[in-house]
């Protein structure tokens, strides 16, 4: 096991699981959430599913803001790109993202100026050197990326560049769990929670899934004896028979979260008043556009979007696993057809994504996915 | 895109309050530290990054099990360092 061989604290992980393993009730099995994908990304790099008892299963959730972006969008920023004078700027993991004509690399290649960036920030320096250009940036992220392309759209303002703009597709984490605790194929009993969302947004947020839905939720952080030490939090609450917002992850993320970055994205953004997730279709209130106060700055008001739907690959089952429903290694095309370098499917593509998570890290070999497909 | 990334603040700009010169991973960067709450920082302070801005404060075991943590991951984190390293967000 990699865990045990690699990692530093493995007496200590060893130890967790004992105790792990002591709190599991004889006969019942629990199904966890990690809503992450950054802890989905620990799980599989550390085999984490190696040290939990049979009886704990470890559901992957939406939160790879890569993976829940409808194709349609991604055919609408590849627009936009087209438009004269435009460079177009996003993060390094959405250029392989496929939309329905490709994706930002297909693009680039039949001559689109599309430009990795590392922050937005350097979407807006590119905007001051290129003052004859329209400067895009493509906004992705939960509410750890939203205040960053808040700040900027106010920096923008502040230092009067009036050739920035963002294509905002920002999503907010809470009604996704929401979607995900209202779905009737999948029984969860509590959820990991993210931890560098958490950051910003804090706990309470939370706290009507333990109130409303009776499910406990420790927000975690990203080293595997954090993931371990949540999952040992989360069982001692059900064995107790509580359901609480715990913060495992405290030492990082405050209570009340981060208000001055909150108030940044209230500032320029409002919510939409629903958004096409990939896999979870349509959800109310859970995303963000850029506000009217901020118009000159919002590329859905100064271009033309098409804004059309586009249908997911027929052959990819991202939707199924966005939701936990399918392990990655069970949808068809899992390592054969959709690799990370020819990616079908969102969850390919980023190394947040539940698939190349697994894919990456070799835990489910070809031979041990046809095996368990014959299974 | 959405690791933190913990960096050591080396320089405050004094002309530009908002923003500070940090050491990550031997890259050194201009970062933004304006979302940091009634904070203040001084060159030594450890910082956790998003996408070039600081999201919180942390203090130096912290940040050294995080970055334990992120060396460990492999290719997301060099493709972030390499990303960084790219950066020029920069006063002005």
């Amino acid at each position: 096991m990699r865990f045990v061989d690699e990692y530093r604290d493995a007496d200590t992980a060893r130890a967790l699981a004992a105790r792990i393993t002591a709190l599991c009730e004889p006969g019942r099995s629990y199904k966890f959430m990690e809503v992450c994908g950054g802890h989905t990304h620990t799980i599989y790099k550390h085999g984490i599913e190696d040290y939990l008892p049979e009886a704990v299963t470890l559901v992957h959730g939406p939160g790879c803001p890569v993976c829940v972006i409808p194709m349609g969008r991604v055919d609408d920023a590849i627009h936009i790109a087209a438009q004269p004078d435009v460079i177009m700027t996003s993060f390094g993991d959405m250029m392989r993202v496929p939309g329905g004509k490709g994706s930002f690399l297909d693009a680039k290649a039949r001559g689109a100026d599309i430009r990795m960036v590392y922050s937005p920030l350097d979407a807006l320096k590119i905007a001051k050197q290129n003052p004859s250009k329209r400067v895009v940036f493509m906004a992705i992220g939960f509410e750890t990326t939203a205040p960053s392309t808040a700040m900027t759209v106010l920096r923008a303002k502040a230092d009067g560049v009036d050739n920035f703009s963002v294509f905002c597709n920002h999503v907010t984490i809470i009604p996704a769990i929401k979607a995900i605790l209202d779905s009737p194929d999948l029984r969860l009993d509590a959820f990991i929670g993210p931890g560098h969302v958490s950051t910003v947004i804090g706990c309470r947020p939370y706290r009507f899934i333990a109130r409303d839905y009776g499910k406990p939720i420790v927000v975690a952080g990203f080293e595997p004896l954090d993931v371990l030490q949540s999952v040992h939090q989360i069982l001692t609450q059900l064995a107790q028979r509580r359901c609480e917002v715990e913060n495992q992850y405290a030492r990082v993320v405050p209570w009340d979260g981060n208000p001055k970055a909150l108030a940044a994205i209230n500032e320029v953004m409002e919510l939409r008043p629903h958004f096409e997730w990939r896999g979870l279709g349509f959800i109310s209130q859970s995303a963000l556009r850029v506000s009217a106060k901020y118009a000159r700055y919002d590329a859905e008001r100064i271009f033309q979007i098409p804004g059309g739907r586009v249908a997911d690959p027929t052959s990819c089952q991202c939707g199924e696993v966005l939701k936990g429903v399918l392990k990655p290694w069970e949808c068809k095309v899992f390592g054969t057809a959709c690799t990370p370098e020819t990616p079908i499917g969102t969850c390919m593509v980023s190394s947040e994504g539940a698939c190349a998570a697994y894919y990456n890290f070799g835990r489910f070999s070809r031979e041990r996915v046809k095996e368990a497909t014959r299974q | 895109m959405c690791l933190g990334i913990p960096g050591e603040i080396v320089e405050i700009l004094n002309d530009r309050p908002d923003l500070a010169m940090v050491a990550v991973s031997g890259v050194r960067r201009a970062i933004n530290i304006g979302l940091l709450e009634d904070e203040t920082v001084a060159p030594g302070d450890w910082i956790l990054i998003h996408v070039g801005f600081a999201l919180s404060k942390i203090d130096e075991t912290e940040a050294k099990a995080a970055l334990d943590f992120l060396e460990s991951i492999g290719q997301a984190y060099d493709d972030e360092i390499a990303a960084l390293r790219e950066s020029m967000i920069e006063q002005g």
